[in-house]
């Protein structure tokens, strides 16, 4: 069975969305970071999840239509389809727009969506569609530094001192629902999976729980009960915080309709 | 991609690599001359120490950690390198500040770079200062406490996204023409920090000046934006160089100890020169009526920046002086149950480890008794 074309970019479009708006809260660290050194980390993520939202949004504009940079400034909240755990503010799921940013709910941020990431690029590596294949191949071992940076800040902070260990684990228990969504099966899933394009993401799961389970108990961290399960993002249903995100990483570039930069 | 137009700049690299050849050269020739490094680099062989540095610094060689200095020698290069090391990281705030709002994908991943860089600088140079004696965490402390200063230019505001071009272009621009010849410093460690430092600044005075030709000859509203900007940062960029030679007060000394190797006169000249051609060429006005060539000098003429401002700013009264303090102290108490979390596993980490090691040699004390 052959992939839809439309169906290839929209899955393109969710991988690119999800980078995207997973660098642009790491971006946000940029000169605030608990150490020097972690300032130059962090911003190596964001440049590494930059590059795949890059090469993901031209994939989908020569799909699809438009280019990068229409894709990344030019749509509203509705339109974007990343998972909602990357766009919950650096400071918490409960935050205000523009708290300072809260280091353990980043790392678990992180643990969780770099672990994601790189089980799906290892599965999208065997893809029908020669692209997402060969951007697979190249993230794949950038996800990979991305899961140890997170495994080692999480077990760092949750066998640290009392006071880390207390917040690591309320990041743990902020951050865990929204892990759900990321597994989440839906028409667009089943056919990609079908049409060999991307694994299905319920397949991932048992993995993750794996490589998740081991760096939590290393942490000396409790893994949360299974229960409320936020999603929409893969349909364009969002939290309130991805809209203010969009409002500053948007306002330059649409406030000069037609510009070159 | 815009061909000669760096020229003068490329000559600034071409005075990099010459450093560096030079600084292999006088390594090479210490080697050969190993009983004369030893000899005076021992306290106990009785050669007066003072004599053998002043031979040293008059051969135009290194000096390296481990060779004797004057105190006050010591204190003046941690005093600089120390400034510098907390311009790079006090520099990420004002360019950080345009990451989020960067106005396409690419520039955002170049400024992402950029920034990184600065912090990755900052560190190369804490570390040169730590060959001295003295420890990153005392620096940056004395940097919290406002006992250490940082270059007063990035106590501005950067109001747009031409700002961004400009600090690149201007900023980066004067800094390289300082740098260039702290290439040749006679300490080893700070010369051999300069180069490589020099080598990544090149980069980004390129990026800035891309940037601002890009709004220069962009849309009506974009080149009006990349004119204002050159307009706020012309004067600052020019007050880096320092005060007038006849107000400077370190030059003297530093001159002779070959830290130093140009007067700040000479190098806001070197830089005026170089940017009024590229200023043509972006298009762009540089704010000064009475900037015009000399020929019986060979130089232009230009209006000096206002020093009573930049001695306000040094002093802590520029647009963000208490703001970028404010920022800097704020990461730091806002990590430090991070620091302090992963002292605390690698503290506990090392017991493990020597627990395990002890754990044979207990088994056998166990039985044995």
């Amino acid at each position: 069975m052959t992939a839809d074309v439309a169906d290839i970019a929209a899955f393109a479009l969710r991988v690119g969305d999800d980078a995207l708006i997973a660098a642009q809260r790491l971006g946000e660290w940029s000169a605030r970071a608990p150490e020097m050194e972690e300032d130059i980390a962090l911003s190596n993520i964001a440049l590494d999840q930059l590059g795949v939202a890059r090469m993901m949004l031209t994939y989908v504009g020569e799909l699809a239509s438009g280019d990068e940079d229409s894709l990344a400034f030019r749509r509203d909240d509705r339109e974007f389809r990343n998972c909602l755990l990357v766009e919950l503010p650096n400071a918490g799921p409960a935050a205000t727009s523009g708290a300072e940013g809260d280091f353990g709910i980043t790392m678990a941020k992180l643990l969780f969506l770099s672990t994601f990431q790189r089980l799906l690029h290892d599965g999208m590596v065997a893809s029908t569609d020669e692209q997402l294949s060969a951007v697979a191949a190249k993230a794949r071992k950038e996800s990979a530094y991305h899961v140890d940076h997170a495994s080692q800040w999480t077990v760092r902070l949750g066998d640290g001192t009392d006071e880390s260990h207390r917040r690591m684990q309320a990041a743990v228990d902020d951050i865990w629902p929204y892990t759900h969504e990321l597994f989440a099966v839906d028409d667009l899933s089943v056919r990609l999976d079908q049409a060999g394009v991307a694994p299905a993401p319920e397949t991932i799961r048992p993995t993750w729980l794996d490589l998740v389970d081991a760096v939590l108990a290393e942490a000396t961290l409790v893994r949360p009960a299974d229960g409320w399960a936020p999603e929409g993002g893969r349909c364009g249903r969002h939290t309130e915080h991805l809209s203010y995100l969009l409002a500053e990483m948007q306002v330059l570039h649409r406030a000069h309709p037609g510009a070159q930069w | 991609m815009y061909g000669n137009d760096f020229g003068v700049s490329e000559s600034l690299l071409d005075q990099v690599d010459e450093a560096e050849r030079a600084l292999v050269a006088a390594a090479q020739r210490r080697t050969g001359a190993g009983d004369t490094t030893d000899q005076g680099g021992s306290a106990s062989s009785g050669v007066d120490l003072q004599a053998y540095f002043d031979a040293v610094i008059g051969a135009d060689q290194k000096i390296e950690p481990r060779d004797w200095m004057p105190d006050s020698y010591r204190k003046t290069l941690i005093r600089q390198i120390a400034q510098h090391a907390h311009s790079e990281i006090i520099g990420m705030q004002p360019e950080g500040n345009w990451i989020t709002r960067a106005p396409s994908l690419k520039r955002k991943a170049i400024l992402l770079a950029k920034v990184q860089d600065e912090a990755g600088h900052g560190l190369y140079l804490y570390a040169a200062a730590e060959t001295l004696g003295i420890s990153r965490d005392e620096l940056v402390q004395m940097l919290l406490d406002g006992r250490q200063k940082y270059s007063s230019i990035f106590n501005y505001p950067t109001l747009t996204w031409a700002d961004i071009g400009a600090i690149g272009w201007l900023v980066d621009g004067a800094a390289i023409v300082n740098q260039v010849p702290l290439c040749r410093c006679s300490y080893g460690p700070y010369a051999r920090a300069m180069i490589r430092i020099c080598k990544e600044e090149s980069f980004h005075q390129r990026q800035g000046y891309e940037i601002l030709h890009t709004l220069a000859h962009g849309t009506p509203e974009q080149k009006a934006m990349a004119q204002d900007a050159v307009n706020r940062w012309w004067y600052p960029s020019l007050a880096m160089f320092g005060p007038p030679d006849v107000a400077s007060t370190h030059s003297e000394q530093s001159m002779a100890w070959g830290i130093k190797r140009f007067s700040n006169d000479d190098l806001r000249q070197r830089f005026v020169d170089m940017c009024v051609g590229q200023a043509e060429v972006l298009t762009l006005t540089l704010p000064d009526e009475a900037l015009r060539w000399n020929e019986e000098r060979g130089h232009h003429d230009y209006t000096q920046p206002d020093y009573d401002e930049l001695m306000r700013v040094i002093k802590g009264d520029g647009p963000c002086n208490r703001q970028r303090t404010a920022h800097r102290r704020r990461a730091q108490s806002e990590g430090a149950w991070v620091r302090e979390a992963a002292a605390a596993y690698a503290a506990k980490a090392q017991a493990r480890a020597t627990q395990d090691e002890q754990t044979p040699e207990d088994a056998v004390a166990g039985v044995s008794t």
